[in-house]
C-alpha cells in the first residue's frame, strides 16, 4: 500500500468525485468528500513524512518505467505543497455544508462537491507528477472542474465569468502545449527530470528561450500574473463563497508552484537568468501587479473582489520572490505561498459567513457588522490584518523575507515598492475596518435568524488562528519551505 | 524568579483588560481591578528594578526564525521608561474614571479594554531586548491606541483615525521595517548590545557612512510616533479622543515609545561612537530645530487648548531627538531626563486641560477667562506645568533643560543652543498668555461650575508633586541611566 502512496493521493479525489456525481445525495455527498479529502491529507503527511525518513519518491505509473511512462515524483517541495492543499481543501469541505445549501439550488449541491473533488485531483496531480504533457492534462482537468464551479455561483454574472475565465485558461494551456512541444523536438523527451539533464548539453540558442516564453506566459495566465489577471476578479466575485475559497488557496498556488518547477527543477537557474529581460520582465511585472491590483482594490466596491484584487497583488509578492531567485527570496516566495492560502481562506470563509447571514456583497453594506456579528468581525479584522503584514502575523514572515532577499541583490527599489505596497494594502484594509467597526449603520444591517452554523464559525477561527500562530511558531511554514528550497530548488547547495 | 517576572509588566495590563471587558456590569470588583492593575504592575516593574543585577541574558520567548527571536531583555533606559510609564498609568486610571464617568462618555468598557491593552504593549516596547520586538510591540501599540482615537465614533474621529493608522502604520511599514531589514543584512543580528550592534559587529572597512546616514534618516522618520516634522500632523488630529487618552497615551505612552525606540537604536544599534561626525546628524539636527520652532509658533496661534498641547509635544519630542543626537554619554543623560521631564509635567497639563472641560465644558482657551478663581487647583496645576515646560526651577523641566544645555554647551553645538533659547521664549509666549486669562481676567469669576470629582483632584494634585519630587532626586534617574555603556 505504502508503496503505491504517491498515486492515492491523486486518485483518491478523482475517483471519489465519480461516486459522488453517481449518488447525488447531498448530506452523504458531503460525507465522501470531506472523508476523501482528510484520507488524502493523512496521505500527504505520510508521504512527507516518508520522504524525509527515505529520500524521493519516484513512482513509475502503470508499472511503465520513466522516461518512457509517466512519473510521479514527489520531493520535499512538492509534497510540501500537496500537504497544504489537501489540508486547505479539506478544512474548506468542512465548513462547507451548510454555506452550500444557503447559496445553491438542492439540485447543484451534488455536482459541486463532485467538481471540487475533481479539481483537488487535477490540483495534486500537477503537483506530482514529474511528466511535461501528464501535467497539461491535469492542468485541464482541474481548469475544466474550476470553470464549473464558478458557473455555480447564485449571481448570474457567474456564467459570463466562467465563460471569460474559460477562454483565458484554454488560452494559457494552449501556449504551454506549445512550449512543451518546443521542448520535446529540442530533447525528445516529455520527463521533466530527463528534459532537465537534456538540457544543460543543449546550446543555448533561440527556440529553448522561446520554450520558456511560452511555457511561462501560458502558466502566467493560470497564476493571474498582472496583467494577465483578469479573469481573476469576476471568478472569485461570483463563484460560491466556499469555491472563492478553495479557488485562492489552492488553484492559483498550483500554478505557481508548476512555474517555479520549470524556471528552477527544469531549465535551471543558469539557463533562465542569465537572460536578463526575464528576470527584468518578471520583477517589473511582480512589481506592477503589487502596485496596479491594489490600487484598484483601494476604488473597489464590491468585497469579494477587493480581496481578489488583493489576491492579485499578492501574487505579485510570490513571484517577485521568484525574480529575486535567491536563497531568501525563494522562502519569501514558498512561505508567502503557504501564508496567503492560509490568509485568503480565512477571508473568503469569513465573508461565506457574513453572506450566510446577511447576503450582501458590497463594502459599504458592511456597516454596522462589528455590532451585529462581532466575533466575524473580529476574525476578519485579524485575517486582513496579517495581509498588510502586521508583525506577529503571517503575512510579515513572508515579507521580510522577500526584503532581505532583495537587500541580498541590492536592489532598494524592490525594498520601498514592497514598503509601498503594504501601504496600500493598509488603506483598503483599514477602509473595511473602519466601515465594520466605526460606522453607524444608516438603516440596520438585516440579519437574518438563522444562527450560524458551529463548523463554519469553528473552521473559520481555526485559520484566523493560524495567520496569527504560524506568525509567531513558523517551524512549520518557513522551517519547511527552508528545507524545501535548500534541498530542492538550491540542490543541496 | 526574575526571568519569569520579566514577562508581568506586559502580563498583568492584559489580564487587567480582559478581566475589566468581561466583569464590567459589576460595579464593585471593575473599579478594584482597575486599580490593582496598575498597582501590581507597578509593584513588579520596581522589583525587576531592585533586582536588576540578577538578569544577566535576555529571556527569549519565541525564536520565529533562522535567529531572530521575540525576546525580552532590560537595560538601565528601558528601566526608567518602564517605572514612568506604570507610574502614570496608575495615576491616569483613577484620573480617567473620575473624567469618564462626570462627563457620561459612552462604551466605558471597551473604553479600558484598550486602555490596558496600550499600557501592555508600551510595557513590551519598554523590555524588549532586539529590534524585532520593539517593532512588533511599537506596531500593536499603534493598533490597540486606534479604537481609543475614534472612541466618540463621530465623523471627525473616524478621519482623525485614518490619518492616524495611516501614518503611524505607513511609515513604520515603508521606513522602519527595510530599516531593520538592513541592520540584520548588514549585521546579521538585532540584539541591542553595549556600545551599538553595528559599531561592535562591523569592521571599519566595513562601514559606509552613505549606507549608516540612509539608515539613520529611515529610523528617525520610520519612527513616526516621535512625530519629527514632516509625520507629525497625527498628533493634533489625535486629540480628538477623551482627554485621558491624549493625556497618557499622546503625551506619554505612545509618543515616548517613539522616542524612547529612537534612543535605543541610537544607543545600542547604531552606537553613539559611530554617528560621530557624519553629516546626517547635522541635518537631523536641523530638522528637528525646525519642528520645535515651527510647532512653537503654530502653537501660539491655537485657541484650542488640547491642540495647542498637541503641537506643544511634537516640539518637545524633538527636544528629546536632539539632545541624543549630540552624542556624548551625557546627552543619553539628558535625553531620557527631558523624556520623563516632558512626561511628567505634559500629563499635568492635559488632566488640566481635561478638568477645566469636565467642570466647565470649555474646549477653547479665550472661553477660559477667570476660571482660576472657581478652579484654583487646577488652574495652578496647569501653570505648575506649564513652568517646568518653560524650564524654572523647583521643577523637574528645570533639571532636564540643564543637562540638554550643559551637554550642547560642552560639545560647542550653538545650533542647538539657540533653538533651545528661542523655542523657551515661544513656550513662555504661548502659555503665559493662557495663564493671564486664568487668574486676571474676571469674565467668568462669578459663575458657579460643576464641582470636580475627587479622584480628579487626586491625580492632578500627585503629578504637581511628583514634578517637585524628580526636581528634587533627579539622582532618581540619573544614577540609573549613568550605566549605559
Amino acid at each position: 500500500m505504502i508503496e503505491h502512496i504517491a498515486a492515492i493521493v491523486v486518485m483518491l479525489p478523482i475517483i471519489s468525485s465519480v461516486f459522488v456525481m453517481l449518488i447525488r445525495n447531498n448530506s452523504i455527498n458531503w460525507l465522501i468528500s470531506t472523508t476523501a479529502s482528510l484520507i488524502t491529507s493523512i496521505a500527504s503527511i505520510m508521504m512527507y513524512l516518508q520522504i524525509s525518513k527515505n529520500g524521493n519518491i519516484s513512482y513509475a505509473m502503470g508499472g511503465w518505467e520513466p522516461p518512457v511512462g509517466i512519473e510521479y515524483r514527489i520531493d520535499e517541495f512538492n509534497a510540501l505543497f500537496i500537504i497544504l492543499i489537501s489540508i486547505a481543501s479539506f478544512l474548506i469541505l468542512l465548513y462547507a455544508r451548510h454555506s452550500l445549501n444557503s447559496e445553491l439550488k438542492e439540485n447543484k449541491i451534488s455536482t459541486f462537491y463532485s467538481m471540487y473533488l475533481l479539481c483537488l485531483g487535477g490540483l495534486i496531480g500537477i503537483l506530482s507528477t514529474g511528466d511535461a504533457f501528464n501535467a497539461f492534462v491535469f492542468l485541464e482537468i482541474s481548469s475544466l472542474a474550476t470553470y464549473i464551479l464558478i458557473s455555480m455561483g447564485s449571481d448570474r454574472r457567474a456564467l459570463l465569468s466562467a465563460y471569460q475565465y474559460l477562454i483565458m485558461g484554454t488560452i494559457g494551456a494552449t501556449l504551454y502545449v506549445i512550449g512543451v512541444g518546443l521542448i520535446f523536438v529540442l530533447t525528445g523527451s516529455l520527463n521533466l527530470h530527463d528534459i532537465s539533464i537534456r538540457i544543460q548539453e543543449l546550446e543555448l540558442y533561440r527556440p529553448l528561450y522561446a520554450s520558456l516564453a511560452f511555457i511561462t506566459v501560458g502558466i502566467a495566465l493560470k497564476v493571474a500574473l498582472f496583467p494577465l489577471h483578469a479573469w481573476l476578479p469576476n471568478a472569485y466575485a461570483y463563484a460560491p463563497s466556499v469555491g472563492t475559497a478553495f479557488l485562492s488557496s489552492t488553484a492559483t498556488k498550483v500554478a505557481i508552484y508548476l512555474l517555479i518547477k520549470y524556471l528552477f527543477l527544469v531549465y535551471g537557474y543558469d539557463v533562465v537568468y542569465s537572460n536578463k529581460i526575464f528576470v527584468f520582465v518578471i520583477i517589473g511585472l511582480s512589481i506592477l501587479a503589487m502596485f496596479g491590483a491594489s490600487l484598484i482594490a483601494i476604488f473597489q466596491s464590491n468585497l469579494k473582489k477587493l480581496f481578489a484584487y488583493s489576491s492579485v497583488a499578492q501574487i505579485g509578492y510570490i513571484t517577485l520572490g521568484i525574480g529575486l531567485a535567491n536563497y531568501n527570496g525563494l522562502i519569501g516566495s514558498t512561505v508567502h505561498i503557504i501564508n496567503h492560502s492560509i490568509i485568503k481562506a480565512a477571508i473568503f470563509l469569513a465573508i461565506g459567513c457574513i453572506v450566510f447571514k446577511t447576503k450582501i456583497s458590497d463594502t459599504h453594506e458592511l456597516t454596522g457588522l462589528g455590532k451585529k456579528m462581532p466575533v466575524i468581525a473580529i476574525l476578519l479584522t485579524i485575517s486582513s490584518l496579517s495581509l498588510i503584514g502586521i508583525p506577529g502575523t503571517v503575512g510579515f514572515i513572508s515579507k521580510w523575507y522577500l526584503i532581505i532577499g532583495a537587500l541580498e541583490q541590492g536592489w532598494w527599489l524592490v525594498v520601498l515598492s514592497l514598503a509601498i505596497s503594504s501601504l496600500l494594502a493598509l488603506i483598503y484594509v483599514g477602509r473595511i475596518i473602519e466601515l465594520m467597526w466605526f460606522h453607524q449603520p444608516e438603516d440596520a444591517l438585516i440579519v437574518n435568524s438563522k444562527s450560524l452554523p458551529v463548523e463554519m464559525l469553528a473552521i473559520t477561527f481555526i485559520l484566523t488562528l493560524a495567520t496569527v500562530y504560524f506568525g509567531i511558531d513558523t517551524r512549520l511554514t518557513a522551517g519547511l519551505a527552508e528545507i524545501a528550497v535548500q534541498n530542492v530548488l538550491l540542490g543541496g547547495q | 524568579m526574575i526571568e519569569y517576572l520579566i514577562y508581568f509588566p506586559i502580563l498583568i495590563p492584559l489580564l487587567t483588560a480582559i478581566t475589566i471587558k468581561s466583569l464590567w456590569p459589576i460595579e464593585i470588583t471593575r473599579k478594584l481591578i482597575l486599580y490593582i492593575g496598575p498597582i501590581l504592575t507597578l509593584a513588579c516593574s520596581i522589583y525587576i528594578y531592585d533586582r536588576f543585577d540578577e538578569l544577566n541574558s535576555n529571556v527569549d520567548i519565541i525564536n520565529i526564525f533562522d535567529n531572530i527571536t521575540i525576546s525580552l531583555g532590560i537595560e538601565p533606559i528601558s528601566m526608567v521608561f518602564l517605572i514612568m510609564v506604570n507610574t502614570l498609568w496608575l495615576v491616569a486610571t483613577a484620573y480617567s474614571l473620575g473624567y469618564m464617568i462626570s462627563n457620561n462618555e459612552k462604551r466605558l468598557g471597551n473604553f479600558f479594554l484598550f486602555f490596558s491593552i496600550s499600557i501592555s504593549c508600551a510595557n513590551g516596547a519598554a523590555l524588549s531586548s532586539n529590534l524585532i520586538t520593539l517593532f512588533i510591540f511599537y506596531e500593536l501599540l499603534t493598533i490597540s491606541t486606534y479604537p481609543l482615537v475614534t472612541h466618540k465614533g463621530d465623523e471627525q474621529s473616524k478621519a482623525s483615525g485614518r490619518k492616524y493608522l495611516l501614518i503611524l502604520l505607513g511609515t513604520s511599514l515603508c521606513f522602519f521595517l527595510p530599516a531593520i531589514g538592513y541592520v540584520y543584512y548588514l549585521s546579521g543580528g538585532l540584539e541591542f548590545v553595549d556600545q551599538g550592534l553595528l559599531f561592535t559587529n562591523l569592521l571599519p572597512d566595513q562601514i559606509n557612512h552613505f549606507e549608516i546616514s540612509i539608515l539613520l534618516i529611515l529610523f528617525v522618520f520610520g519612527i513616526a510616533k516621535a512625530a519629527v516634522m514632516p509625520f507629525h500632523s497625527w498628533l493634533p488630529a489625535a486629540m480628538v479622543a477623551p482627554t485621558p487618552v491624549s493625556a497618557l497615551l499622546h503625551a506619554v505612552a505612545v509618543v515616548k515609545v517613539g522616542v524612547f525606540s529612537i534612543i535605543k537604536i541610537l544607543v545600542y544599534t547604531f552606537g553613539v561612537e559611530l554617528l560621530h561626525g557624519l553629516n546626517t546628524v547635522d541635518l537631523l539636527v536641523y530638522v528637528c530645530g525646525f519642528t520645535i520652532i515651527a510647532t512653537s509658533i503654530i502653537a501660539l496661534k491655537q485657541d484650542n487648548l488640547k491642540r495647542l498641547l498637541a503641537y506643544s509635544t511634537i516640539s518637545q519630542l524633538s527636544y528629546v531627538i536632539i539632545a541624543i543626537l549630540i552624542l556624548t554619554p551625557s546627552a543619553i543623560i539628558a535625553a531620557t531626563m527631558h523624556l520623563i521631564a516632558h512626561a511628567v509635567s505634559k500629563i499635568t497639563l492635559f488632566f488640566a486641560a481635561g478638568a477645566i472641560y469636565t467642570s466647565t465644558g470649555f474646549t477653547k482657551i479665550s472661553e477660559m477667562n477667570g476660571i482660576g478663581k472657581n478652579l484654583k487647583v487646577v488652574t495652578i496645576a496647569f501653570t505648575l506645568g506649564a513652568m517646568s515646560l518653560i524650564g524654572l526651577p523647583i521643577l523637574v523641566g528645570f533639571t532636564s533643560k540643564w543637562y540638554i544645555v550643559q551637554s550642547a554647551a560642552s560639545e560647542s553645538q550653538w545650533i542647538i543652543l539657540s533653538v533651545i533659547t528661542i523655542s523657551t521664549l515661544l513656550n513662555i509666549g504661548y502659555f503665559t498668555p493662557i495663564i493671564y486669562k486664568f487668574f486676571f481676567n474676571n469674565s467668568n469669576a462669578n459663575k458657579k461650575f460643576k464641582d470636580l470629582p475627587l479622584t480628579i483632584n487626586f491625580a492632578i494634585l500627585s503629578c504637581c508633586i511628583l514634578m517637585v519630587i524628580l526636581f528634587l532626586y533627579p539622582t532618581l534617574i540619573i544614577e540609573v541611566i549613568k550605566n549605559v555603556q
